[in-house]
């Protein structure tokens, strides 16, 4: 494993990862990692609006991470069930602007949903996005953790580019969801 | 009935709700996890408020950030003034942003056309509530 760790490094030294967080997510530790972003955001980012829409970005995919979440035990043969939310995101920047990724597992089941809902979201025109935000907002259904789906389509508002996203399925009941949210300054 | 003063946090705003003067405000930001757990309390409050509300309702919002999870609890607590307003009294959202941030203009005018209460869009300088 050793020998591991500047293969490690230097992959997130070449994809421009200023910021890299894998494990298990509270809502302190989701405190302090925005917390970090926001410092070295106003560092980083002289333009106050790019600065507001980067950490609204990570605000959301973390919060997304956090309340949807497989909870089967991943590489744990006895099934016990995982209480913690767990994943990970990074945020890479360089001169055109910065990349929100996050990873976390799902269940296969809601997996058709989500596509859908990310390929109606890649759909839209700006001002369609805005029409999709109020009427989700004024007529959405709402869990007492999900936002039915504003989470997504206020990300796609932020970024103002299509959103990348992949699934690898685990086995029939998991599948791997990466999201790549990109920001330009 | 008793005001509510909560003191803002890294998560949740600052919160006055004067129930002898009417004047109502959210201030700093509201990204919590559990916006539903927050909000309840609040919602409850202008529940009950309506019952002997003030002739005149201000709400100041000034808002620096806000998750989409606090999007649909603020529209809750909006509708309740909603029924404050329809009783024959008047209230009035005073919608404050950054002159440089659009977003935060934009989810004003969000609110704003779907609420029948008349907000005001007021741009300051900065937003010093944390």
């Amino acid at each position: 494993m050793v020998d591991r760790i500047f293969d490690l490094y230097d992959d997130l030294e070449k994809q421009r990862i200023m910021l890299s967080f894998k494990g298990d997510l509270s809502t302190d530790l989701i405190t302090a990692l925005l917390g970090l972003v926001e410092k070295k955001m106003e560092v980083l980012e002289p333009d106050q609006r790019t600065q507001k829409r980067v950490f609204n970005v990570v605000m959301e995919c973390l919060q997304n991470l956090f309340h949807h979440n497989t909870r089967v035990a991943l590489g744990d043969s006895s099934g016990n069930k995982r209480d913690e939310p767990h994943g990970v995101v990074m945020i890479a920047h360089d001169e055109t602007g910065y990349s929100v990724l996050t990873g976390n597992y799902m269940a296969q089941l809601e997996v058709s949903d989500l596509k859908d809902h990310l390929d109606l979201v890649n759909g839209c025109e700006p001002q369609q996005l805005r029409d999709l935000y109020k009427t989700t907002l004024a007529n959405g259904k709402f869990s007492s953790t999900g936002g039915g789906g504003l989470g997504i389509i206020d990300i796609a508002r932020k970024s103002g580019q299509k959103l990348e996203y992949g699934f690898v399925p685990l086995d029939n009941e998991n599948t791997f969801f990466s999201l790549n949210v990109n920001v330009t300054s | 009935m008793t005001n509510i003063l909560l003191d803002g946090s890294a998560k949740t705003p600052t919160v006055h709700f004067d129930g002898s003067t009417g004047q109502l405000e959210l201030r700093g930001r509201s990204i919590p996890e559990n916006s539903i757990e927050f909000y309840r309390p609040l919602i409850d409050w202008i529940d009950n408020y309506a019952k002997t509300p003030q002739p005149s309702t201000k709400l100041r919002v000034q808002l620096e950030y806000f998750n989409t999870s606090s999007s649909k609890c603020i529209l809750d607590l909006f509708k309740k003034l909603e029924s404050v307003r329809s009783s024959g009294n008047d209230v009035m959202v005073l919608w404050h942003y950054e002159p440089d941030d659009e977003d935060m203009l934009e989810a004003g005018e969000d609110y704003q056309a779907i609420i029948n209460i008349p907000f005001k869009m007021v741009q300051i300088e900065e937003v010093d509530g944390k």
